[in-house]
């Protein structure tokens, strides 16, 4: 052999070295790779969701928690860029069709219980914004609110002891949110009784619903029968269907 | 004389075998979101359904916000990795980068003999290389505007509000699946050489 011909067959050998130890890696990683997935989708679920998934979605809204700040606002807009009319969309937890006469909003949780009529929520101080309601489902509208601030309420009815949730339930209980307490008290989560200037029809939850648009849509409950304060983290419709838990924005 | 060339550093080769099945993931989980308000195009149901997508949104977005984690920490050690390696200075394209990438297209496409001169990566190759990840840290800054159009307000304001956020988001995933098609053709006509020095770091030089 010549010594050309042992060089060719030295860097042959060291090819085949190289591409079995390379493609022994590969496949032991691509296999690793293929096993974590498999073995995360198959964890015992939470609320809808695999334990780790539930984690990190529980992590990423501490963190986010943490950078939250009261002073962010969604933003504002000019009337005439309302969307009409305004789409309606989720009717879970509006039945039956109660009348607005014999309606009555119950705070559970305050210093004593409390029974409030819309005549009481509308003696406190009026609030009225114009802002974006975007849907966990990617769509978003813009709607104008009347309403009043639930911090202007909690304030009047507060809790003995400072809270670290607030739960909002339809009447018999078809939907409920949990809401943090700091998005609670954001200078833009109202209590609204009027959408578009118009008083609330039963589809847009008549007499009273939320209005949180540093939240997505599934949080703005409807026909708001029951306010709890409450320092148990509270359940939440579409929370416990596999959603996020928090939906803060 | 037949020998072997280093090509492709290990960390490179990490950086990108792990983004891969990142990117299929979030584009998958991405889809699964997507479907439920389906703003830009769509399927037919029966193409959806045949994929495995409806009706998976809590899904999608458990994925997507698991995972981006991920794809994002992945690629920003890539760029790290390439400014502090000096590797960049193979990827990034100059000036005479895009007059040269078209003078490979026309090659590629067989309507000019030679290709212009290259050393490890060609003109086209620089600029999808470069623009590949510029993409992504769009992805990932149009990402947060409507994960959290409120709290990144500025980002949110930044991309033109949250509407077209959503487009952009959109329309760059677009742009990873026509540079997966490409990527992959060429991949397929440059051969097993070049293939496997992405696997194990030294490719065959005949010089």
């Amino acid at each position: 052999m010549t010594d050309e011909e042992l060089a060719e067959l030295a860097v042959e050998a060291e090819l085949r070295k190289k591409s079995r130890r390379g493609f022994i890696v590969a496949g032991v990683a691509a296999a690793a790779g293929l096993g974590s997935w498999k073995w995360l989708n198959s964890r015992p679920r939470v609320d809808g969701v695999p334990w780790p998934y539930r984690r990190a979605l529980e992590f990423n809204e501490r963190l986010w928690g943490t950078y939250f700040s009261p002073n962010r606002l969604s933003p504002t807009y000019d009337d005439a860029r309302i969307t009409r009319p305004a789409r309606v969309n989720g009717g879970i937890g509006l039945e039956p069709n109660v009348d607005a006469a014999g309606w009555r909003l119950n705070i559970e949780g305050a210093a004593s219980p409390v029974t409030l009529t819309l005549d009481d929520l509308r003696a406190l101080p009026r609030r009225e914004m114009t802002t974006e309601l975007r849907c966990i489902e990617g769509w978003s509208i813009i709607v104008n609110w009347t309403g009043a601030r639930l911090a202007d309420l909690m304030a009047k009815f507060p809790p003995p002891q400072p809270v670290r949730y607030v739960a909002l339930e339809t009447p018999g209980r078809g939907y409920y949110v949990g809401l943090d307490i700091d998005s609670a008290q954001h200078p833009q989560t109202l209590l609204a009784w009027a959408l578009n200037g118009e008083p609330l029809t039963w589809n847009h939850g008549a007499p009273l619903r939320l209005a949180i648009p540093i939240k997505y849509g599934v949080k703005n409950i409807k026909r708001i029968a029951t306010i709890r304060y409450t320092n148990v983290r509270p359940a939440d419709f579409w929370g416990e269907r596999g959603y996020d838990w928090y939906c803060g924005h | 004389m037949k020998r072997l060339e280093r090509k492709h550093p290990l960390a490179i080769r990490w950086f990108h075998w792990l983004n891969f099945p990142l990117l299929a993931i979030m584009i998958w989980s991405g889809t699964l979101i997507y479907w439920a308000n389906p703003a830009y195009v769509t399927l037919p149901q029966s193409v959806w359904k045949a994929f495995g997508v409806p009706y998976r949104l809590a899904e999608g977005m458990a994925l997507h916000f698991f995972w981006g984690w991920f794809f994002a920490i992945n690629g920003f050690l890539y760029v790290l990795y390439t400014i502090v390696s000096g590797e960049w200075r193979q990827l990034v394209p100059d000036r005479k980068s895009f007059r040269e990438a078209w003078l490979v297209m026309l090659h590629d496409l067989h309507l000019r003999k030679e290709a212009p001169p290259q050393k490890k990566y060609n003109a086209a190759q620089k600029i999808s290389y470069t623009a590949i990840v510029v993409m992504g840290l769009f992805s990932v800054l149009t990402g947060l505007a409507i994960y959290k159009p409120v709290q990144m307000g500025w980002l949110r304001w930044l991309f033109g509000g949250y509407e077209v956020a959503r487009g952009l988001h959109f329309v760059l995933t677009v742009g990873y699946v026509l540079f997966f098609v490409v990527h992959i053709a060429q991949v397929v006509k440059t051969g097993w050489n070049n293939f496997r020095a992405m696997v194990i770091g030294v490719e065959v030089v005949n010089d």
